[in-house]
């Protein structure tokens, strides 16, 4: 996982490493341009109203912010994209700003799967993964825990080799 | 070991891009290092200065969610306010514990600007009167 080499933020990702936050960063970018859709309870998890009990306030707020965040989020979720080796795997290396970019956008996808895993407080990952497994090994269900638990995994050590 | 096809990771909402044998994920195959009171750059410094009561009347407040990592909103409360790592640590605990806590006050523009940067981070926040 991440190392903090001088300035910089390193570590070396396997081929499926790589593929899957491909994969990621580009559902991301997918849900933030075409797929972008108000209704979706993950647009409103990234997109969150900012007077709760005020929709018409929320709205005008929305209005003149939200592209911008939109902007945002779709280059740290491009700067996952630009920053892997290629598909057989190699070495990321992170300079700080690179590195936030990563962090906001794992965080990013993180938030995502957690809307659509139904991430609840106190869901245990390891129990619900146990549980996914006997119903059916081969089910979208494990794979999602598993990569969202990566993305926790590679989240916590690229903050800590940030802040290191 | 059988490749298979890698499922949708945000069901319905883009094509596939092919198959992957996940069975190695390296998740949970190592423990976290220690983060040792970590010094963080602000991005700007607190607003100390006197401010009339009035334009103290509103407040950011973070919501608890059960995604983001209690480092990272640590971290995230550190660089956006110039908190210490204390009170951010602080801040963190309250929201994660209380499900809620107010991490900035002052005029309203000053709020709706912080939560929009809290938003660009992923945290969840909101805007009210004090």
């Amino acid at each position: 996982m991440f190392r903090r080499y001088g300035e910089h933020c390193v570590a070396t990702f396997a081929a499926d490493e790589v593929r899957v936050l491909r994969k990621v960063a580009g559902e991301v970018v997918g849900l933030l341009t075409d797929g972008f859709d108000h209704d979706d309870p993950v647009v409103g998890r990234l997109f969150p109203d900012i007077y709760p009990e005020d929709p018409t306030n929320s709205a005008e707020f929305r209005r003149y912010t939200e592209g911008d965040l939109k902007t945002g989020k779709i280059d740290q979720a491009g700067a996952i994209l630009a920053g892997l080796p290629p598909e057989t795997g190699g070495e990321v290396r992170l300079d700080p700003e690179a590195a936030e970019a990563w962090l906001r956008a794992l965080n990013d996808a993180r938030l995502a799967m957690g809307v659509r895993l139904e991430i609840k407080d106190g869901t245990d990952l390891g129990d619900e993964l146990d549980q996914a497994i006997l119903q059916d090994p081969t089910s979208s269900r494990v794979f999602q825990l598993s990569v969202y638990a990566y993305l926790g995994y590679l989240q916590e050590s690229l903050l800590n080799a940030l802040v290191d | 070991m059988r490749p298979r096809q890698l499922p949708e990771i945000f069901p319905g909402q883009l094509p596939d891009i092919g198959g992957v044998p996940v069975q190695q994920f390296p998740w949970g195959s190592g423990t976290m290092e220690g983060m040792a009171a970590p010094q963080i750059a602000p991005v700007e410094t607190p607003d100390t200065e006197e401010v009339p009561v009035s334009d103290r009347a509103w407040v950011t407040i973070v919501w608890d969610d059960p995604v983001n990592l209690m480092s990272y909103v640590t971290w995230v409360l550190q660089k956006l306010f110039g908190y210490s790592h204390e009170k951010a640590e602080q801040l963190m605990l309250d929201v994660h514990h209380k499900g809620r806590a107010v991490v900035s006050s002052g005029a309203r523009e000053r709020m709706e600007h912080d939560a929009a940067q809290l938003h660009g981070y992923g945290l969840w926040a909101t805007v009210d009167r004090s």
